[in-house]
């Protein structure tokens, strides 16, 4: 089954889920919504980069990171400031006293770039940074907490450290990151204008394709060994250890896919959105995110994408609705859903839809077993999501 | 008001709107025709740019956090917008039209006020919007509203260095603030020392950098600059180094919670403000911030705005009586709550004098615009959008009331780019 056709691939009912979720990005939404909901969308879409890698490094291998807002801010910056550099010819900010460095170190007295803003007049090299930035910093954690068995809770917290950490450093340095303003006024990406519809509409496409890339190399490798080892080391880390693997080094790996994704979501986001601030690096955006992941699902990848839509969707819906009470509603529907639901939305999914899926297809009882996430019916994995429990106190 | 109507006389289509939108203007064109025999001006020629006017009403939107650390901050706003708009639609709105308006929450979150004035001014189509309070809301929302070219009507006093031309600054800009008030502390107080504190942001910074190079100027010396973060509450070093170097006055803008610990700690130090030694200054505590931090730690204390609830004039009796009619007796009314109160009347104005609600024709006519009912006295429109104010400096009381106890004789002219403090 593994390496059968794409075809059947597709017509298997994975495949035909993934299939809705394309068809629902790319071809109901843009039909059916205004090109500023869209964009929106897109926005949302961003979200969703960081709760698959949160899925793959909570929900399979159990490493919870409260700070995922760090390498989603780092991803996002690095693409902004390649777009301020561009904003910021000398011709366009003439005015300042030192035409040709973006407008808030003029603000701060800065009179020369700082070198670590050079290396962004290049192309290339801002779209190394935006992965390779994350992926670094997530590295250099990595190593220094998993060789040395800090995991569970105290990870959490370390990872929610690093988050304030990040963001008083880049407030209090404003001179030279914008300060609490953030990246503003971003206008063009190579001299292409990404403010005009058409252009946010054609970035919604990259976004919708980067998100399916980053959706089947995650479920790349949930469905290879090491994927199950991910998921074993979750379940009894110590019995993981001994049998001889290096858990240190899989979770490492893990943190950093999860720090790719949430990377490029970050630098999509900036092009969607045309600024970038602290506040998406922060703590509470940073636990918005895992809630994301929570909601959709914390075992499922598409859960995960369902989840972004839905909890931001529900955020602009109820705002443009009750000014006033939106944070209440916002509050309820996260209790209500992790009382209800513990499961998420792939929970529900599972519980309620896929026995009338059945009925409906009249699918044989092997096949109904795997959950949204898991592979295509049989494969060797065997691993269900319903039957395994997670707590963090284990490792 | 009527959807389809909405998107008939929306944006012009062709930005890849395609087939969808043609056809639903196609079919609300039709109800369009039907519908614009009108006394007042009519829709079509007011509004040619497909702004949220009918025949009867016009839709503006008020984009404030009510949600967030800074909802203490911006209520006040909110409310002034909203009382200005009731006081307007009672005297026969603008150009025969009622005033619609749509409120938005950008909860404290600058990214929030991007979102929301997108929302606004593309789906809602809103003919002027009043809101943002912190410089990041305004330079978030900036590039969005010069993009679709909206009109944002700004209340709080802020650091210049901007003139958009899709920006009104009811507000004062940096110089008008702290330029007079520091003559007014040399002249009067015979200051000769400064010590410049305030919160780690734009705003205090480009202020105390204007105060810094007036210092100089006049020949006198700071003898410390601090910066504290936002939300800092420990200000005991500064406190200690404050009564070791003894400044004449201490120029403050340290804004929000901060203010609270700040003001606390210097009375629990031993200092009285009544004293003057040293004397306080701040730019950033109204009336609303006194009432977070107790009039009794704030004692004696001065500031410099362009105004006070206690003014003495009858445009302010009026309104202040207006104001707590509305929202209860204990209302305070700070700066910034006025400022935003000039907002629906300035636009009123605009609209009034181009005959059109057209955010092009309207941007023609700022300049010179008068408003003599406004709270602080009369005001009057910049070209560089601004506004002609007076600035004025009031003692802090024990009743969280200021004093006045001075007023430039002349409107101060706003400078955003002040040359020479750059």
């Amino acid at each position: 089954m593994k390496h059968s056709p794409l075809m059947k691939w597709f017509a298997s009912r994975e495949g035909m889920y993934y299939l809705a979720l394309a068809f629902l990005l790319v071809v109901l939404l843009p039909l059916v919504l205004e090109p500023f909901r869209l964009n929106m969308v897109g926005k949302y879409l961003t979200y969703a980069f960081v709760a698959i890698g949160l899925v793959m490094c909570w929900g399979k291998a159990g490493i919870l990171s409260l700070g995922q807002g760090v390498f989603f801010g780092l991803g996002g910056y690095c693409m902004a400031m390649f777009l301020k550099l561009e904003a910021s010819t000398p011709e366009a900010t003439a005015i300042q006293s030192t035409p040709g460095i973006p407008d808030f170190m003029d603000w701060n007295q800065l009179t020369e770039l700082p070198w670590f803003w050079e290396p962004f007049h290049s192309f290339s090299f801002t779209l190394l940074a935006v992965i390779g930035v994350p992926v670094l910093l997530a590295f250099v954690i990595g190593i220094a907490m998993f060789t040395r068995r800090v995991g569970g809770v105290y990870f959490a917290i370390i990872t929610q450290a690093i988050a304030a950490v990040l963001t008083i450093l880049i407030i209090g340095q404003q001179g030279y990151t914008g300060g609490v303003n953030g990246i503003t006024d971003l206008q063009t990406l190579m001299g292409w204008d990404i403010r005009t519809d058409e252009a946010r509409n054609i970035l919604y496409f990259i976004c919708v394709g980067m998100l399916f890339l980053c959706l089947f190399a995650a479920r790349f490798v949930q469905n290879r060994k090491l994927g199950r080892i991910l998921v074993a080391m979750n379940a009894q880390e110590m019995r993981v250890r001994f049998s001889g693997y290096d858990v240190a080094a899989f979770k490492i790996f893990v943190f950093c896919l999860a720090a790719a994704f949430a990377g490029i979501g970050g630098a999509l986001f900036t092009l969607l959105v045309g600024f970038m601030s602290p506040s998406f690096i922060g703590i509470v955006a940073s636990i918005e995110m895992v809630i994301f992941c929570a909601l959709g699902g914390r075992l499922s990848i598409l859960g995960a994408v369902y989840g972004a839509l839905l909890v931001n969707a529900a955020k602009s819906g109820f705002s443009e609705s009750f000014p006033e009470l939106w944070p209440f509603a916002m509050g309820a529907l996260f209790i209500g859903v992790v009382l209800a639901f513990p499961d998420g939305l792939a929970g529900l999914y599972k519980s309620y839809v896929m026995p009338l899926e059945n009925k409906v297809f009249k699918r044989n009882k092997s096949e109904a077993v795997p959950a949204v996430s898991t592979p295509a019916a049989g494969t060797t994995d065997g691993y269900s999501p319903m039957t395994e429990t997670y707590s963090p106190e284990k490792s | 008001m009527d959807n389809t109507d909405k998107t008939a006389i929306g944006r012009p289509a062709g930005k890849g709107l395609g087939f969808r939108k043609s056809l639903m203007t196609l079919a609300a064109s039709v109800v369009f025709a039907a519908s614009t025999h009108a006394a007042t001006p009519s829709t079509a020629e007011v509004n040619t740019t497909g702004l949220a006017v009918t025949d009867d009403t016009v839709t503006v939107g008020i984009l404030h956090s009510i949600t967030g650390t800074m909802a203490i901050s911006e209520i006040g706003s909110v409310q002034a917008e909203k009382l200005a708009i009731d006081q307007i639609n009672a005297s026969g709105g603008v150009l025969g039209r009622q005033i619609e308006f749509v409120q938005e929450d950008g909860a404290s979150d600058w990214p929030t006020f991007a979102e929301k004035t997108r929302k606004l001014l593309r789906q809602d189509n809103v003919a002027a919007i009043f809101g943002a309070w912190t410089s990041a809301s305004r330079k978030a929302i900036l590039p969005v509203i010069e993009q679709f070219n909206g009109m944002l009507y700004y209340p709080t006093f802020y650091e210049g260095l901007e003139q958009s031309p899709n920006v009104v600054y009811t507000g004062q800009e940096a110089t008008q603030q702290i330029l007079a008030s520091i003559d007014w502390a040399v002249e009067n107080k015979g200051a000769k020392t400064f010590y410049l504190l305030g919160s780690d942001y734009i705003w205090p910074r480009t202020s105390n950098k204007i105060a810094r190079k007036h210092i100089d100027k006049l020949g006198l010396k700071v003898v410390g600059e601090e910066y504290y973060p936002l939300g800092h509450t420990q200000f005991n070093s500064v406190i200690n180094k404050i009564k070791l170097r003894k400044p004449d006055v201490i120029f403050a803008s340290v804004v929000g919670g901060s203010n609270v610990a700040f003001y606390k700690q210097m009375k629990a130090a031993g200092v009285d403000f009544t004293d003057e030694k040293p004397l306080l200054l701040t730019i950033s505590v109204t009336e609303d911030e006194i009432r977070g931090i107790g009039g009794e730690n704030v004692e004696g204390i001065y500031a410099s705005m362009k105004y006070f609830q206690s003014l003495d004039n009858p445009n302010n009796k009026e309104f202040v009586a207006a104001f707590k009619k509305a929202y209860g007796d204990d209302m305070v009314i700070g700066d910034v709550t006025q400022a935003a109160y000039l907002g629906p009347w300035l636009w009123k104005a605009a609209v009034e004098k181009a005959g059109s609600f057209d955010i092009d024709k309207i941007r023609e006519e700022f300049a010179g615009i008068e408003f003599d009912k406004a709270p602080e006295g009369y005001v009057r429109i910049h070209e560089n959008h601004h506004l002609w104010s007076k600035t004025r400096i009031g003692q802090a009381q024990l009743d969280g009331q200021y004093k006045v106890v001075y007023e430039t004789e002349e409107l101060m002219e706003p400078d955003p780019f002040p040359e020479g403090y750059q």
